[in-house]
């Protein structure tokens, strides 16, 4: 089955039928075994025991970008080949990538009060995470200001591609901004290494994060579906409503038409 | 080229006659700069030291502000769709657009930036390094805040999305405007480092602006 065979939605929707529950279950046995590696991992001799927050943390903080890049691919999908599922995977990837952020920050800042005694840091990495944080904002805003799905696709796939390039640069003049105003007094975490027992389970709950990921947007693509469906059904419906009040009324033969 | 010529002429004729609203920008700018004082306190010393990034700020609100009418105006009586419709490229039309709404807009707030540096009390040595720095910062405000220009036109909203979607691009423009113009006033870096970079954004914006801004019209238009 090619990428184009899926332009049809209710192909679309019998593969994910098919392959949902599986990538559940995949998602959650990965998640258990994560955590309980990450519950065995053995306490830093420095942070303690909030160095498993890390387990958390850094799954979030790889898919907050990871999430980006897949929006930027099908926001190319839908500008350059116009694949109709394009803007769909578009659309519901930009709220959990937006969660996945904001959970990256939260537990950032839970990490940082017991370690450096704020909540708080307007350190290089806290602060480009953020204004990525903002910029999913940003998007969620632009893709409900418009009520035509299609529509707002194009405008936010635009907007998708001009962050992906404005990113790197966004996150190069964070660090240069930070460098000159503070110099290092942060204490940065994992040292010079990662000890081999931190690693395994990093690796584990990063791969279970990414599964869940593909679970939440297979399961957001196929609810995006059929919300489009609710609506041009609804405004069938509308239409031969009105059509049928309307004198000489001709309901059946728009219905036929649609 | 004479027709991005006459674009260019058209345009800053239109923004600068009664109802182009070009010159409120400087306006506001002049306002924004005489509120910091009320929340800050007339202390001169503390007003010197934050006065390059007063007058950043100041400038990066007012210029988001015009931005609003870059393509709303012509969508209204009809002749963005001629200009979308017409055999010049699109991106050079936006582009033309956009050079000269920086003429009508950006320029006078540049112009504006020494007497604007007597209220903050900054020396001769310091108001020059800050309107140096918005003499090649503003084109990248107004370059890149044509992109959400364009989007807020294709969607009949403007206004306060504009500003959500235009803000964050924008920091990179901010971060090295301040920093070069503190590396002029205080040292210890050399100005020469960050004036080139935002020079370089500034150069930047003059590709991803008109592209993404005209990908955004003919895909937006109907």
């Amino acid at each position: 089955m090619t990428l184009i065979d899926l332009a049809n939605p209710t192909r679309f929707l019998a593969l994910v039928a098919r392959l949902l529950p599986w990538l559940a279950v995949v998602t959650a046995v990965l998640l258990a075994a994560g955590l309980y590696l990450s519950a065995l991992a053995p306490d830093d001799y420095q942070q303690g025991a909030t160095v498993k927050i890390m387990f958390i943390h850094v799954p979030n903080a790889w898919l907050s970008m990871f999430v980006w890049g897949i929006m930027s691919v099908a926001s190319l999908g839908t500008l350059v080949w116009r694949h109709p599922l394009a803007d769909v995977a578009a659309k519901a990837a930009a709220p959990i990538g937006a969660s996945f952020t904001f959970l990256a920050l939260l537990t950032g800042s839970l990490w940082g009060r017991p370690m450096w005694g704020t909540y708080w840091e307007w350190d290089a990495r806290l602060t480009s995470v953020l204004i990525l944080f903002l910029m999913y904002l940003g998007l969620i805003a632009l893709w409900r200001a418009v009520e035509d799905p299609t529509r707002a696709a194009r405008a936010a796939a635009v907007l998708t591609l001009v962050g992906a390039i404005n990113l790197p640069i966004i996150k190069f003049s964070v660090d240069w901004w930070n460098t000159l105003h503070q110099p290092a007094s942060v204490m940065r975490m994992g040292g010079p290494t990662l000890d081999k027992a931190f690693l395994i389970p990093l690796l584990v709950m990063a791969i279970a994060f990414t599964f869940l990921f593909l679970t939440l947007h297979v399961a957001a693509m196929r609810n995006e579906i059929l919300r489009r469906r609710v609506r041009s059904l609804q405004m069938m419906q509308a239409r031969s409503v009105s059509s049928d009040v309307s004198p000489g009324g001709a309901s059946g033969q728009i219905a036929g038409a649609v | 080229m004479t027709a991005l010529g006459a674009l260019i002429r058209r345009d800053i004729r239109i923004a600068l006659r009664v109802g182009g609203g070009a010159l409120i920008g400087v306006l506001f700018f002049l306002t924004v700069v005489v509120l910091m004082p009320f929340a800050v306190g007339p202390d001169l010393v503390l007003l010197t030291r934050l006065g390059p990034a007063i007058l950043w700020l100041g400038a990066l609100l007012a210029s988001l502000l015009t931005l609003d009418r870059l393509f709303t105006a012509d969508h209204e009586d009809g002749s963005l769709d001629l200009i979308v419709m017409s055999r010049t490229p699109l991106e050079l039309a936006c582009a033309a657009k956009a050079l000269a709404h920086w003429i009508a807009a950006g320029l006078p707030l540049v112009v504006a930036t020494p007497v604007l540096g007597l209220l903050l009390n900054l020396d001769a040595v310091a108001t020059g390094a800050v309107a140096l720095t918005l003499l090649a910062g503003t084109p990248a405000l107004t370059f890149i805040g044509m992109i959400g220009a364009a989007l807020a036109v294709t969607m009949h909203r403007g206004g306060l999305l504009l500003a959500v979607l235009v803000l964050p691009l924008s920091i990179p423009v901010l971060i090295f405007g301040v920093a070069a113009s503190q590396a002029a006033i205080v040292g210890p870096l050399p100005f020469g480092a960050p004036f080139s970079i935002l020079c370089a954004l500034s150069l930047m914006s003059f590709v991803v602006g008109p592209f993404a801004a005209a990908a955004s019209l003919r895909h937006g238009l109907d």
